[in-house]
């Protein structure tokens, strides 16, 4: 096998051909989830809750029933009550039992806009009309919106059977904590006691949500023998055959569930939400039935990611050195047990080399919709309140912050705060480009600031198939297992053609449903063109062997004797005649050497390394509307090697975007019944192209990872990591004073602005 | 199936007796762009829509006594094409121009925003800068108001339900005079006013100030002219004094409310802000 340091051999990995699903998208063919239409299909709608937390006592879906074009109504009881158990779901795992509660409420409904029963009808009309008759009857609850509050003693509660994990002896009382996460090492009183300096602050963050711009569609049907299929975009079809099937208590083998193009997920997609009430809906009138949500709804019910409470503190010497530090994040779950908390405390001090460490972690449910995987799913907000804190000892010490970082910088060999060793990091190198680019290297004009910022993420690895089929004209069609969110299906042909030697324009790639490719994990972690990729590369490498044996076969000559490259088979014994034999000559007489050439493999890949991402934010706030212009911003990352840099930079523009939304304006709104004010992208401010500069990228290639065959490292979501605290710390410089809350909304930053 | 009637009139005539036979069910249409929203999204639920975009003179522009007349459903978009209209009167084609996107522009008009009766209507505090009327037909006729007498309230106006805002009618721009208009957004476009101002002067030769006319909007129920302000800058050369006069003025004629959009706080502070900054741009643009 290919190992990961080749660069200079490489033909098609590192180049930046056309991507692949551009024309479809640009000219509107794109199939995307809504797209979908079946004959007979009927027009599905949600009912939701009013309500952000109340006992449902009775729903009443007679008169709906009655309505002309009404053709299923459910509710919670069309699912299997029985279904337990997890399914993996991108990072982590999710509970079967309450991903059913959340897409069909029983008991109690936890939020505005919980969903507590579903029509199918003839016309999206009728659905609409059928949803407002359907009455159902509700004992209203006190609710608990805000973290720190859920967390207080007296606090309404959401799960009566909620007691929190982690905790030695099991709890008497149930509360809304779901979980206390603890981690540490060293002796952190200590590290305190000896410290020549300390910083210490209390960081919050909002709400957020992923912001896909296509909401959750999808079309469900059910066969009249039982076998049933879904069309959905998802991060990943295998997650939403396992969850509709567990909901819905069918045997995976009955649903095959088939990939749409997608619109955007950002780990908001590794969930279902439709799917299962789609299928109940279709099972019970035996007609295809289409489920799409509104933007409202998405905000509503779908994503977001954790708002978070934050205590760091942060023990150093006075030449920079780290010595210890303790922190406590307190993590929005939404209506069920759930937060990344624990992945904050694993990645908050992960990019430095501390002796000793105590990190707690809380994951509290509240009144909001439950949230969701959100790139690098816990770790912008960690690292939002520990980069500050960082900056904040820089400013004490008088230090360059890049030098401050420098100086506690992992480097392979530490050991992280959760167990693992550090391989192949190129953090330093990241930090000594940044120091060296000329961006950092620009000076401020006068009222501007910079903000300087690094993340981490793990990146993984996992299980992923992949087929190459070799076409009859030496073409090669590559079978990916996972829907594209960043641009796999280019990497994918493109390191298949690598290994193949064939011109990239040679080589296509699908995404094959269920049915149709072995399993894989879901398409999150950053772990498609490491995964995915090395089962692609590894079928190449057995159609690379098979091409052979079949070009030794046909020239009656020994296999050690056949050199494969450029696509082409040569014979190296110079006792035959044999002239060289190209990928379209063996494929074209394919069955008088053994058949059709293809191969699928099956993995669960090891290897995969993480990445770490360095961000300069240069920034100027009109002094009189407290309003920030970002003016400069440059995102660099070790990243192994770009297999398509031009990809590559996009996900480091696209994470730093987000961030930068994440930081400046976004938040969910909440009024005092529970109320999310702001279900809309007019009044949840994301960043519009016109608010952010050209965000210039470094892509730093010095450390490849040696166990992928090509030096991937995953790259979505690292570059989501820093912004937060990046344009915080430039926000900050301005101010005069440390920023501790996000959004830093224009008001927000003109009252700090006015108190000094 | 509930439905909706669409009705295309030909004349203002056979649009007023359409809403009149509607009694009340009907919704004037220009460019849609916020009665459609509003209807998709459930919060309005008309019988009947009543396009106003087919009749000859509701849409374009044509110069009156001096002055133009701009027909009440002109899109966005041809006004800021009109290369005299955009000279004479910058301030507000440029608050008509920040409403929504390119495709928006295509549609949204300055009769649609002002009736849409939103206190953050950014063509609205710019209109009434430019001491600008509207011209109303109804069945009893014709009448005019001044644009700052139209909206009564959050999507409220002074309209009868069978009444039917036709055409603008911008007086004749006097020389060394001009107009600006600013809106606070967290972001650069697609956005709703947190704040506007929208300033209209005019000056003599030396630089002193004549008239001044300035109007506020998302700082209370409705737009609003500030007459105060407005006679703050008039005598002076737009002196520290005179523009502190001003915002003090503007920010005594703010009741605005805090909501997911702004604090009441920081309306208030930001409004003596903006028009403090559209008068010192009018002012340049006027003598320029």
């Amino acid at each position: 096998m290919s190992d990961g340091n080749q660069g200079g051999k490489l033909k098609v990995v590192g180049q930046r051909p056309i991507r692949p699903d551009g024309v479809d998208k640009v000219t509107g063919r794109a199939q995307f989830g809504a797209d979908f239409h079946l004959p007979g299909m009927l027009a599905g709608r949600i009912k939701r809750s009013p309500h952000a937390h109340a006992r449902i006592v009775k729903i009443d879906a007679s008169a709906a029933a009655s309505l002309p074009g009404v053709k299923a109504i459910v509710t919670s009881v069309d699912f299997d009550r029985g279904a337990s158990g997890e399914v993996e779901a991108g990072e982590g795992h999710t509970a079967i039992r309450e991903v059913a509660e959340n897409c069909l409420a029983s008991g109690k409904v936890l939020y505005v806009g919980h969903a507590v029963a579903a029509v199918a009808a003839t016309h999206p009309e009728i659905a609409a009309e059928a949803i407002d008759l359907i009455e159902v009857t509700y004992e209203a609850l006190p609710h608990v919106i805000d973290v720190e509050e859920a967390m207080a003693p007296g606090a309404p509660l959401l799960h009566a059977d909620l007691f929190t994990k982690g905790v030695n002896p099991k709890p008497d009382k149930p509360s809304n904590i779901a979980l206390k996460s603890v981690m540490g090492r060293g002796d952190v009183p200590g590290a305190f006691k000896s410290a020549d300096v300390i910083v210490e602050g209390r960081y919050t963050t909002a709400a957020v949500h992923q912001g896909y711009i296509e909401p959750h569609a999808c079309v469900a049907s059910w066969g009249a023998d039982g076998q049933s299929t879904v069309w959905c975009s998802s991060q990943g079809q295998f997650l939403v055959r396992a969850l509709v099937a567990k909901i819905l208590g069918m045997p995976l083998s009955d649903l095959k569930v088939i990939p749409a193009e997608i619109g955007g997920g950002f780990g908001g997609k590794t969930t279902v939400y439709l799917e299962p009430v789609a299928l109940a809906l279709s099972r019970k009138c035996g007609r295809p039935v289409k489920l799409v949500m509104s933007r409202e709804e998405v905000f509503l019910a779908s994503g977001p990611t954790s708002g978070s409470v934050m205590d760091v503190k942060i023990a150093a010497t006075k030449d920079g050195k780290i010595t210890g530090a303790e922190m406590m994040l307190a993590y929005q779950a939404g209506a069920f047990p759930g937060s990344p908390v624990h992945l904050g405390c694993m990645t908050a001090f992960a990019c430095y080399d501390v002796e000793n460490l105590a990190l707690v972690g809380y994951d509290v449910v509240s009144n909001r919709p439950k949230v969701a995987a959100y790139r690098a799913p816990g770790a912008p907000m960690a690292a939002f309140a520990v980069e500050s804190a960082i900056d904040e000892l820089a400013r004490k010490l008088g230090m360059d912050p890049i030098d401050l970082r420098l100086k506690n910088a992992v480097r392979d060999g530490a050991k992280t705060v959760y167990g693992a060793t550090v391989k192949s990091a190129a953090f330093v190198e990241t930090l000594e480009m940044v120091k060296a680019s000329a961006h950092y290297k620009t000076p401020l004009a006068k009222g501007q600031a910079r903000g300087v910022a690094a993340g981490f993420w793990f990146n993984i690895g996992g299980e992923s198939s992949a087929a190459v089929h070799v076409d009859e004209d030496g073409g090669v069609t590559v079978v990916s297992s996972n829907p594209d969110i960043g641009g796999s299906r280019a990497s994918m042909a493109m390191m298949a053609a690598e290994t193949l030697g064939l011109p990239i324009e040679r080589v296509r790639c699908i995404i094959g449903d269920t049915a149709s490719i072995g399993y894989s994990g879901s398409t999150g972690g950053s772990r498609v063109t490491f995964a995915t990729g090395m089962a692609v590369v590894q079928a190449a490498e057995k159609v690379v062997a098979d091409l052979k044996r079949r070009a030794a076969e046909t020239w009656g000559c020994d296999l050690a004797m056949v050199e494969w490259a450029d696509g082409v088979a040569k014979c190296a014994d110079p006792s035959k005649d044999a002239k060289p034999l190209s990928m379209k000559a063996i494929a074209s007489r394919s069955a008088k050497t053994g058949g059709p050439i293809a191969a699928e493999v099956s993995i669960n890949a090891q290897g995969a390394a993480a990445g770490y991402g360095v961000h300069l934010c240069d920034l100027e706030i009109d002094p009189e509307t407290g309003r920030s212009t970002v003016i400069r911003y440059t995102a660099a990352q070790d990243v192994g090697r770009a297999i398509h840099p031009a990809y590559v930079e996009g996900q480091l523009q696209g994470g730093a975007a987000q961030g930068i939304g994440w930081a400046l304006n976004e938040e969910y709104v909440y009024g005092k019944s529970g109320q999310l004010e702001n279900a809309s992208f007019l009044d949840y401010r994301m960043p519009v192209a016109s608010d952010l500069p050209m965000i210039d990228t470094i892509l730093v290639e010095a450390r490849p990872n040696p166990r992928h065959p090509y030096g991937a490292k995953g790259v979505g979501e690292v570059p989501i990591v820093p912004p937060l605290a990046a344009v915080a710390n430039a926000v900050s410089h301005i101010v005069g004073e440390r920023m501790t809350s996000l959004p830093l909304s224009p008001a927000k930053v003109l009252a700090a602005m006015a108190k000094r | 199936m509930s439905g909706v009637d669409y009705l295309s009139p030909g004349t203002v005539a056979d649009a007023v007796s359409a809403l009149r036979a509607a009694g009340g069910s009907a919704r004037l249409m220009a460019g849609g762009t916020d009665l459609l929203v509003q209807m998709r999204g459930g919060r309005a639920k008309p019988k009947v829509v009543i396009d106003l975009k087919g009749i000859p003179g509701l849409s374009g522009i044509r110069l009156e006594g001096g002055g133009f007349i701009v027909g009440a459903a002109t899109p966005g978009a041809v006004l800021g094409e009109h290369e005299a209209l955009k000279a004479a009167w910058p301030g507000v084609i440029e608050a008509a121009n920040l409403i929504g996107s390119t495709q928006v522009q295509g549609r949204a008009s300055l009769g649609g925003n002002l009736c849409n009766a939103s206190p953050a209507a950014d063509s609205v505090p710019a209109l009434i800068a430019a001491g600008v009327v509207c011209l109303i037909e109804g069945p009893g006729g014709k009448r005019e108001l001044p644009v700052e007498k139209v909206q009564t309230g959050p999507g409220k106006t002074a309209l009868a339900v069978d009444e039917i805002l036709v055409a603008f009618r911008f007086p004749a721009k006097a020389a060394q005079s001009s107009d600006a208009y600013l809106r606070m957004i967290p972001r650069t476009e697609m956005d709703i006013a947190v704040v506007g101002a929208g300033v209209s002067v005019s000056l003599d030769a030396s630089g002193v100030c004549t008239a001044a006319r300035v109007g506020i909007g998302a700082v209370a129920p409705t737009t609003l002219l500030v007459e105060a302000a407005g006679a703050a800058l008039v005598g002076s050369e737009f002196d520290d004094a005179a523009l502190a006069k001003l915002e003090a003025a503007v920010a005594a004629a703010c009741r605005p409310i805090s909501d997911k959009r702004g604090t009441a706080e920081y309306r208030t502070k930001v409004a003596s802000v903006l028009a403090r900054r559209a008068a010192l741009i009018a002012r340049d643009r006027a003598s320029a």
